[in-house]
């Protein structure tokens, strides 16, 4: 018999608010399907459940606030007979009165998601979930209220919805997270910083020529190559791709990427993308497009929080020439670009025009130190000279 | 497809891509990566539906050539033929 627990979605969580279970008691599972959706100070997410079986019994009423680590839910897995389970431990919170309507709009992002697909507007939606939250049914029924209604309704004023404070909440709450995060890492893991300016002349050049044969549909941004440099570059120092837990490090086999997205707005998140090393350019720049979006909607999924090995910031052509960045733990290293810049270059003796990029690694002394960080952005060079390897 | 269509298709698309803008208040002549906040997946983004919706395809060695609504409503009106404001 499996426990589904209040996953732990970054390091800076230590409670999590459930949303709305899309699972219930009798439903099948399969490793992987979205089981519940749960608030965290970053972002609503979607949370996967890592078993195959039955749900026995859903322990955690939806509004409850928990703990990282409460069952919330337990999955008779495939084989075993059904057995009564021990109450669940009383939440940290316990749900608000649902018959309080909420100051804001409050929104679950496969609400969201299911509004904009019928075209539903959420503002005249009245919410059944904790807080006055639009679930998934409200939506559905408001479209079939709409469909029911023999004329369409007068326009009306949208309630009064201050979204300017809902806006401000969760950037006060972003940062908190951000900030608790960081002060941790800065506090706990010694940082060393090591940095490398890149040629990119030949990387763009071949960009340019790949993106001049291709609809604009599968074009490739620089920032596909950075990350699949790094991801290689990863494969020959394997020791920055890893992870500090109980005061050991403890390696991955497996590279996924924690891609620094900002959120319009304010604030930034950094999920996943799975196995990077793994993915070919168009497989690369597919994920990474799906994953802006989503980040962006409100529609990122547990294991893209939970599962990075190292993460990857790029300023972009608008941010500062170099990034010094922090450590996200329990991440051991990040890597953080700079705006690529056009500078004069030495090269076979002569002063050019060229386009760079400076890498900067952080790493963790605790794991490794600047020789092995130097070895990285050795490898990361000549990967990002070599594109046609990518 | 005139230009005051082209510029309304135009601004209606960057909404999309950028949803938190207000359509009412893009400026015609500051730059649009500024003003919306736009970094390069939301400009292949938009580049995408203009493809799609105005079947203009854009060639990454234009980009250079606008950065604000005016200057790209100008482009497209040049690629698709449009009548300037004014002539019917």
């Amino acid at each position: 018999m499996g426990q589904f627990v209040m996953p732990a979605l970054g390091a800076d969580m230590s409670t999590g608010t459930l949303i709305e279970w899309r699972k219930a008691p009798g439903d099948t599972v399969s490793r992987g399907d979205i089981i519940a959706e749960v608030h965290t100070d970053k972002a609503d997410i979607e949370v996967e459940v890592f078993a195959t079986g039955v749900v026995e019994e859903l322990l955690v009423e939806p509004g409850a606030k928990v703990p990282v680590g409460t069952p919330l839910a337990v999955i008779r897995e495939e084989g075993e007979a059904a057995i009564p389970v021990a109450p669940p431990p009383a939440p940290a919170e316990a749900p608000p009165a649902p018959a309080e309507r909420p100051p804001r709009l409050l929104v679950s992002p496969s609400a969201k998601s299911l509004a904009d697909e019928l075209g539903v507007d959420l503002a005249f939606v009245r919410g059944s979930g904790p807080n006055g939250r639009i679930q998934r049914r409200d939506v559905e029924a408001a479209a079939a209220a709409r469909a029911r209604a023999p004329s369409p309704a007068p326009a009306a004023p949208p309630p009064a919805a201050p979204a300017a404070a809902e806006a401000e909440d969760r950037q006060a709450a972003m940062r908190r997270a951000i900030a608790a995060a960081m002060a941790r890492s800065k506090r706990e893991a010694p940082h060393f910083y090591l940095s490398e300016t890149i040629d990119l002349s030949v990387a763009l050049r071949f960009l340019a020529d790949e993106n001049a044969r291709r609809s604009v549909q599968e074009r490739l941004l620089p920032g596909v190559l950075l990350l699949k440099a790094v991801a290689l570059a990863l494969r020959e120092v394997p020791e920055l791709n890893a992870t500090w837990q109980d005061g050991k490090v403890i390696g991955s086999d497996r590279i996924h990427l924690g891609v620094a997205i900002f959120l319009r707005g304010g604030g930034l998140v950094a999920p996943a993308i799975h196995d990077a090393d793994a993915l070919n350019l168009d497989e690369l720049m597919l994920a990474f497009r799906d994953l802006v979006t989503r980040a962006r909607a409100g529609q990122l999924r547990s294991s893209e929080f939970s599962d990075p090995t190292i993460t990857v910031t790029s300023l972009g052509e608008r941010g500062a020439e170099s990034a010094f960045p922090i450590i996200f733990p329990p991440q051991v290293a990040i890597v953080g670009f700079g705006r690529i810049v056009e500078r004069p270059w030495v090269s076979e003796g002569q002063i050019l025009p060229c386009p760079v990029v400076t890498a900067t690694l952080a790493g963790d002394h605790r794991v490794t130190d600047g020789h092995r960080a130097g070895a990285f952005l050795i490898a990361l060079d000549r990967r990002l000279k070599e594109p046609e390897s990518l | 497809m005139t230009t005051d269509e082209i510029r309304n298709t135009v601004l209606r698309m960057l909404c999309e891509v950028a949803p938190e803008a207000d359509p009412a208040l893009v400026r015609g002549d500051v730059d649009l990566r500024d003003q919306l906040d736009i970094d390069s997946m939301d400009l292949l983004n938009f580049v995408i539906s203009v493809d799609e919706e105005l079947g203009v395809e854009i060639p990454e060695s234009d980009y250079g050539r606008f950065s604000t609504l005016d200057e790209f409503v100008a482009y497209l009106a040049e690629r698709i033929g449009a009548p300037a404001p004014g002539v019917p």
